[in-house]
């Protein structure tokens, strides 16, 4: 494919990871680097092309909380699973969260016994499906970081322009910030550095984590989805660390701008308010770091239109998702692990989706410690 | 470079023991826990491997049916072998590019048989029909059957019809089962097949999942692939008059050729290694699976298929895989190892190793 072969050239991986080998030699004081990727979209890439296996032992990723799929908490699924049981209502949604659980079930479990569940790739198919069945009631289940809001935002904008009055939003858009905060916070944090999230920032550009190597004195380097942006990042962090440096850097400028999108800025702005507060999977309560409908929108927010149980269901007391999401433990080091919390069963966030930490950790766990017989067999 | 201690390691090895306990339960085939079917037990994966044995397997039980192989294959008193394969087709829409339910209805159960070592000679067809289907569209679908099974060389020699209320079903569903002849001394199998084996498939991976999903519509893309249905035949017996070793045969359908390899791995207690640049991928269909964060590894395919020959004969398989205008793509995509057992590995084409586990539910597209 034309410009995407281009970063996925192994002959250029090899110069990255031997420039990656020959930085971090020695690690941090003996140690390995920490670094965590932020977002769920670099976990996917890490894993697809097998990223992990590349790198030196003296660089170790750390699988963050940016999998908007994984930190829906379970009051919220139940909430959405209320909502597509109402009668007359065609409950949209992304297909990741088909399959995520609330308390007692999934939405795909809902679809089963017989919810009008649909899946849709955007959201403003949804909002077709309603000018479509005017009849119905379509409920879009909104989620994601500031990179999916403003197509939410969009469609409201033209929900309202088009007087569809048979659609609304339950909004669960979450802000990057944060759960950035959050970990940073914490005392047991052992990171080094940050790869930083390129499509969030594509939004809100780079500016917002001014914070990272200022406050809290951790390099952060935004990057992009394919395999050499994350190497790419990665010698950057580590230069950072070789020069003396601690700064916010941009590898994935061919596509973030310093000063983000202001035009979808604007229309966040326009449709969005921050929420007091909002509870994460695996991290509880942040402040300020979700995002509902303004009042002017209160027509199509199903929050306000629909009677929701909105019940907070706690994490499992055994789950350890935050100290994983923190890189304070191993995934291997939860109680639950591989016994009650599996990928067929999960129970915490890091579990839920194919990128979180532990299910992660699942599948490979084994090929980590194979790997070097391996990586010689083919090299 | 200098040494660096990984993180100290756990004093009571429980790293080991905690990876253990996850390998031992990766080995047991996936337990139902479901209380109602959800399309994720009709993907191919886990939940259908899952939904098989707790449900159907549990309850039929016998030496046939427990391979669970695309078909059985039975021995008549006189010696004879047949292979009895069946399957329902249910696809949306009922025509796309490169065929259509009709022709897939055919393909599907023929290629069932092909792959099990047999020459499909009969098949039976069952018709469930919503009320208010054109009739012609009907005939059209029939048209389709009856040219698709000429050109793979079968009857269809009995059928049944029925028709439901309207909502009851969507249009058409069609089911097809079939018989086959194996010829004498002829044996494929898992247990057959050996570390340093070749891993072969016929052709580009993906073609029929994305042609489908892309004539769905309702993804607002367009790209030029059509699904890649046809029959396995003529080219299941070209494989084995070049490659009599051939240890096994699979036709990586739904799921892909991603599940197929986990269920080599795991029915022959080997590991199976691809190498992801030797797996033949359409531009369009890499693109389109790209685009929606699906792997093409377990896009489904119509008419392909998988095989595992003996090192020494890959040449030749690959030769006479590739002289047959079905084969034309074919590549040799990976081998056999011992270890790491019933695992199938990815080398990436980025240089990276990866496992490619079963799915455990649908592929649904990621939202980033």
């Amino acid at each position: 494919m034309k410009f995407v072969d281009e970063y996925r050239d192994p002959a250029a991986a090899r110069v990255a990871v031997r420039r990656i080998t020959e930085l971090a030699d020695g690690g941090r004081g003996g140690v390995p680097y920490a670094f965590m990727e932020i977002c769920g979209g670099h976990t996917h890439t890490i894993y697809r092309h097998g990223i992990e296996q590349l790198l030196p032992e003296t660089v170790e990723l750390v699988h963050g909380p940016g999998c908007p799929v994984c930190v829906i908490p379970m009051g919220r699924v139940d909430d959405a699973i209320a909502l597509a049981e109402q009668p007359g209502v065609v409950f949209t949604s992304f297909g990741d969260m088909m399959r995520v659980p609330g308390s007692r079930s999934s939405l795909l479990e809902a679809k089963a016994r017989g919810a009008d569940v649909r899946m849709v790739y955007s959201p403003l198919d949804a909002l077709k499906i309603a000018q479509a069945n005017p009849d119905k009631r379509v409920v879009f289940f909104a989620v994601g970081f500031e990179t999916t809001a403003p197509s939410t935002a969009v469609t409201l904008l033209r929900a309202r322009e088009a007087g569809v009055t048979n659609f609304s939003v339950f909004s669960n858009h979450v802000t990057i910030v944060p759960p950035l905060t959050a970990i940073l916070d914490s005392p047991d944090l052992r990171l080094d550095g940050f790869l930083g999230p390129g499509h969030v920032s594509t939004v809100i550009g780079n500016r917002p984590y001014q914070f990272v190597p200022q406050r809290y004195g951790k390099p952060l380097v935004t990057t992009g989805f394919e395999p050499l942006d994350v190497l790419q990042a990665v010698v950057m962090l580590l230069q950072q660390f070789a020069d003396g440096r601690c700064e916010v850097e941009n590898q994935y400028n061919r596509v973030v701008a310093d000063e983000g999108n202001p035009i979808a800025l604007r229309i966040l702005e326009q449709v969005f308010t921050v929420r007091p507060h909002f509870e994460w999977r695996g991290l509880g309560t942040l402040a300020r770091s979700a995002l509902a409908l303004r009042g002017e929108f209160a027509a199509w927010d199903a929050e306000r239109l629909f009677d929701l149980p909105g019940v907070r269901v706690a994490d499992p007391k055994a789950c350890q998702c935050g100290e994983v999401l923190k890189g304070a433990l191993k995934p291997w080091e939860c109680k639950v692990f591989g016994t009650a919390c599996t990928p067929e069963t999960p129970i915490g966030t890091c579990m839920v989706s194919s990128e979180g930490a532990c299910a992660a950790y699942y599948t490979f766990g084994r090929l980590h410690r194979t790997a070097p017989t391996l990586a010689a067999a083919s090299s | 470079m200098t040494t660096v201690d990984p993180r100290p390691p756990a004093p009571d090895g429980r790293q080991e023991l905690v990876l253990d306990r996850v390998e031992a339960f990766r080995r047991r085939r996936p337990r139902l826990t479901d209380e109602v079917v959800t399309l994720a037990h009709g993907a191919g994966g886990k939940a259908s491997a899952a939904l098989v044995d707790a449900v159907f397997l549990e309850a039929f039980r016998n030496n046939a049916l427990e391979p669970l192989g695309d078909g059985a294959v039975l021995s008549l008193p006189s010696g004879e072998r047949l292979a009895f394969s069946t399957d329902s087709y249910v696809v949306k829409p009922r025509r796309f590019p490169g065929g259509s339910i009709g022709s897939l209805a055919v393909h599907g159960t023929v290629n069932d048989l092909a792959v099990s070592g047999a020459r499909p000679c009969w098949l039976s067809a069952a018709f469930v029909v919503e009320e208010g289907l054109p009739v012609a569209e009907l005939s059209a679908l029939v048209a389709d059957m009856a040219e698709a099974a000429a050109h793979a060389g079968v009857a269809i020699v009995t059928g049944d019809t029925k028709v439901v209320d309207k909502g009851a079903a969507d249009g058409v569903y069609i089911t097809t089962a079939g018989v086959g002849i194996v010829p004498a001394g002829r044996r494929l199998g898992p247990e057959l097949v050996r570390p340093g084996d070749a891993v072969l498939v016929s052709g580009t991976m993906g073609d029929h999942g994305v042609a489908v999903m892309l004539a769905r519509g309702d993804l607002d893309l367009e790209a030029d692939v059509e699904s890649d249905t046809a029959p396995l035949g003529e080219l299941v017996e070209v494989l084995l008059a070049a490659a009599p070793g051939t240890r096994w045969l699979r036709d990586p359908t739904r799921g892909g050729v991603g599940t197929v390899c986990n269920e080599l791995a795991a029915d022959a207690g080997c590991a199976v290694v691809l190498q992801e640049a030797a797996v033949p991928v359409r531009r369009a269909v890499g693109g389109a699976c790209d685009l929606l964060g699906i792997d093409p590894l377990y896009v489904a395919n119509e008419g392909k298929l998988v095989a595992v020959v003996p090192a020494e004969e890959a040449c030749a398989a690959l030769a006479a895989l590739r002289g047959h205008p079905l084969g034309a793509d074919a590549a040799a995509i990976g081998r056999i190892a011992a270890e790491p057992e019933r695992i199938v590995l990815l080398e990436t084409s980025f240089g990276g190793t990866r496992i490619v586990d079963m799915l455990v539910g649908d592929p649904l597209p990621r939202i980033c």
